[in-house]
């Protein structure tokens, strides 16, 4: 079937699907179109993210007249994908070939290298383009806010990850690992996540694509017992339950938890909703066999305690141990509030990770940001009072979701712009000149684009480099190091 | 109205995945092309609706209909053996984002709403699927993923259904927290 014809009856079927009523007008605007090559209606979005890609597929799919463009600070795509995920989860890095088809359709371009807010302003974009979607994460921590966490051996797990993902704003972390405990603060799954990486037989590590250098320090680590403490009860844990099944299941550790902490979730079970029930019966399966294991590397969740203040060593320079106080709920469910007891108990550590949760950052002064909840203030994706300005995944939301949440919330933005689009909220009578009025912006201030296809270059160097060492690609941690092999 | 239902069947054989690949529509001779083609798969369907089961040469074929987040109904012919992840790729069914982990088990976007009937004859759920369902939304007592599920000939005629959309995206966020 000639492929041409495909795209076409898809695109002319689309409209009678989101418009009945409307069939003929769109189609014949879609027809005096179609002697144009250069759509009519420029869309931009920030950030080469899910959230970018999903919106993006979802205006491209809905519209044939609109070319979406995505700018990326980085050379290379894919945000938390590449950089967040953990090298053990290559299954979940598959929606990355759906991200390579959006970003090779003919109507999407990726300007990677480009920092948006720095090397050009979002004002600046929202004159060359019909609409703008910020779609740019969150790149900033919470930070716990106890005296001691700038001691060294404090990490944030946003940098432990980004370290061992080979994000280049990390390279230089080098945790210390020489020490027998490490404690995680916060029980999400990018604690869980940490956890695992800490403790995984290297042969399991060898094969993924997590950095050289992260493998070298695993392979050297002193770690053997890693704690995952969260502020509220077995029953109020973030993680989900493939993740601590993972943990259960990974070879040559065993758990280690504390009876004491499970006191009164047996009687509650019955009440549990399913997955909170299955996760906590898994929960209650890890602190029951525990005893009968004997493995030499432990992890185990320790529960209703909050970081009063990180301690350090006699001569002062690093980490020592961390003091929490003991809580007690008030209330019950995913609700329940912890309060101090008034007890304080010492954990001696050498490593400490804090894994409260990532934050979104105002990317610009003419984009309205709510400090408050670290996010952009919207209406279903709708920057509010700004006209033709959106934003989808955890920058619209706050950080929490897995990839399909941020795909479902990118498909809402986009259909609301498809909507605006339709009704003649975003004037579209004026052409706009989309990347075309931003090249000689970013000419002036020295920076080059890299293109998606200089991506693919700097991705097979990748995949060349990794093959030698039997990993699925071994990346590159240097922002020049990337332009260098793009522009070869 | 009628036209509108022949229309999103064609639709049906868009891909969600080829959608992106494909290059311009310019020419008239692509736009005639078209119409032949469009007739073509009008008619395909047309077959499909007034059953397979008469038709001799669909014997070894299996009838499923698929109702979409949007509350349309494509109906397609398929193999013995696929998984239902497999018919959405291959017969090109319209479902935004399904199946994003392409069946690893390591999401739930492929999640499937049975009929009762068809649910119990299942090949027992795995805790590797349930886990995922547990973080899926709009689960049922008969909700299964379509990367677990391989067509038997058994099934032939059953409905599933992709549970609609939540417009309500804080409950979206507290599901998946
Ligand atoms: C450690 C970790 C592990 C995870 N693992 C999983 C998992 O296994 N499975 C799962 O389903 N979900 C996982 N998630 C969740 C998933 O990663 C998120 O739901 C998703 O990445 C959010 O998408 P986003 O596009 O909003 O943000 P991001 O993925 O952060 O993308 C934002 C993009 O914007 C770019 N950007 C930032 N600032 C600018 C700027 N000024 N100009 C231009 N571009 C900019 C960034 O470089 C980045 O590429 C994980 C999250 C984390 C933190
Ligand atoms: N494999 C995967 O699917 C995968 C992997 C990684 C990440 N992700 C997703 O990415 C998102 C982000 O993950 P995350 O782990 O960063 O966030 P998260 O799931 O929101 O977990 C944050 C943890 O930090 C705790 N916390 C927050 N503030 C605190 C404070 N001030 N003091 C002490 N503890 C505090 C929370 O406890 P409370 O509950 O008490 O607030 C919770 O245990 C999640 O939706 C996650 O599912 C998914």
């Amino acid at each position: 079937m000639n492929r041409t014809v495909q795209k076409s009856l898809f695109f002319i079927v689309k409209s009678v699907r989101t418009s009945p009523s409307n069939f003929a007008g769109k189609l014949y605007a879609w027809r005096g179109l179609s002697t144009t090559p250069d759509p009519h209606t420029k869309v931009c979005i920030v950030g080469g993210g899910p959230a970018g890609f999903y919106t993006a597929q979802h205006i491209i799919k809905g519209r044939p007249d609109v070319q979406v463009d995505v700018y990326e600070r980085l050379p290379v795509p894919f945000g938390l994908v590449r950089f967040g995920v953990a090298p053990d989860h290559p299954e979940v890095k598959n929606v990355i070939n759906t991200f390579t088809q959006t970003a090779q359709h003919e109507r999407c371009r990726f300007l990677g290298n480009v920092n948006v807010g720095k090397d050009v302003s979002v004002d600046e974009l929202r004159q060359v383009y019909h609409a703008v979607v910020l779609s740019y994460g969150a790149e900033g921590n919470r930070s716990l806010g106890v005296p001691g966490e700038h001691l060294s051996g404090v990490y944030s797990a946003k940098d432990f990850v980004g370290w061992y993902n080979g994000l280049p704003y990390n390279r230089e972390l080098q945790p210390d690992l020489s020490h027998d405990t490490a404690v995680i603060l916060g029980q999400g799954n990018v604690a869980v996540d940490v956890a695992r990486i800490l403790l995984a037989p290297l042969d399991m590590l060898k094969k993924t694509d997590i950095t050289q250098a992260a493998l070298d320090a695993l392979a050297n680590s002193q770690v053997r017992r890693v704690l995952i403490v969260g502020r509220r009860g077995p029953m109020q844990v973030a993680c989900t339950i493939k993740e601590l099944r993972e943990m259960v299941n990974l070879p040559g550790t065993q758990p280690d938890m504390l009876t004491d902490d499970f006191h009164g979730v047996n009687e509650a079970l019955k009440d549990l909703p399913r997955p909170r029930k299955r996760l906590t019966e898994l929960m209650l399966k890890a602190l029951k066999e525990q005893a009968v294991k004997g493995a030499h590397r432990k992890w185990g969740f320790r529960f209703l305690r909050s970081p009063l203040d990180v301690l350090p060593s006699a001569d002062g320079t690093r980490a020592a141990a961390i003091r929490l106080a003991l809580n007690k709920l008030e209330g019950s469910g995913d609700e329940a509030r912890a309060v101090p007891t008034g007890e304080v108990e010492e954990v001696p550590c050498g490593v400490i990770i804090s894994s409260i949760g990532y934050k979104s950052l105002p990317i610009d002064s003419a984009v309205p940001f709510d400090p408050r909840k670290a996010i952009i203030p919207n209406t279903m994706g709708r920057v509010q009072e700004t006209t033709g300005l959106y934003c989808s995944g955890w920058v619209k939301r706050g950080p929490t979701g897995v990839i399909a949440t941020t795909m479902n919330d990118s498909f809402d933005t986009g259909r609301v712009l498809l909507q605006d689009l339709d009704s003649g909220a975003i004037d579209l009578s004026e052409a706009r000149l989309g990347a075309q009025g931003i090249a000689p912006l970013l000419e002036k201030r020295g920076v080059r684009p890299v293109s998606f296809s200089d991506w693919e270059k700097i991705s097979g160097e990748e995949v060349r480099r990794g093959e030698a060492q039997g990993k699925p690609r071994e990346k590159m941690l240097d922002v020049q190091e990337m332009l260098s092999v793009a522009w070869s | 109205m009628a036209k509108h239902v022949c229309l999103q069947s064609v639709l049906s054989v868009r891909s969600v995945r080829l959608w992106n690949a494909l290059s311009g529509f310019q020419s008239r001779s692509d736009r005639l092309q078209f119409q032949l083609l469009q007739r073509r798969q009008i008619s395909r369907q047309a077959q499909l609706f007034t059953g397979s089961q008469n038709d001799s040469s669909l014997n070894t074929k299996i009838l499923v209909h698929f109702i979409n987040q949007d509350g349309v109904k494509n109906s397609v012919t398929v193999s013995e053996g696929e998984t239902l992840l497999d018919v959405v790729i291959n017969k090109n069914l319209d479902i935004s984002g399904f199946g994003a982990c392409e069946g690893t088990l390591a999401c739930s976007t492929c999640h499937l709403v049975f009929e009762e009937n068809i649910y119990n004859r299942l090949d027992p759920v795995v805790d590797e699927e349930v886990d995922m369902l547990d973080l899926a939304y709009g689960v049922s007592n008969t909700s299964r993923l379509g990367c677990q599920v391989t067509v038997e000939s058994w099934m032939d005629g059953m409905t599933v259904c992709v549970p609609q959309e939540v417009k309500d995206q804080r409950e979206l966020s507290k599901r998946t927290k």
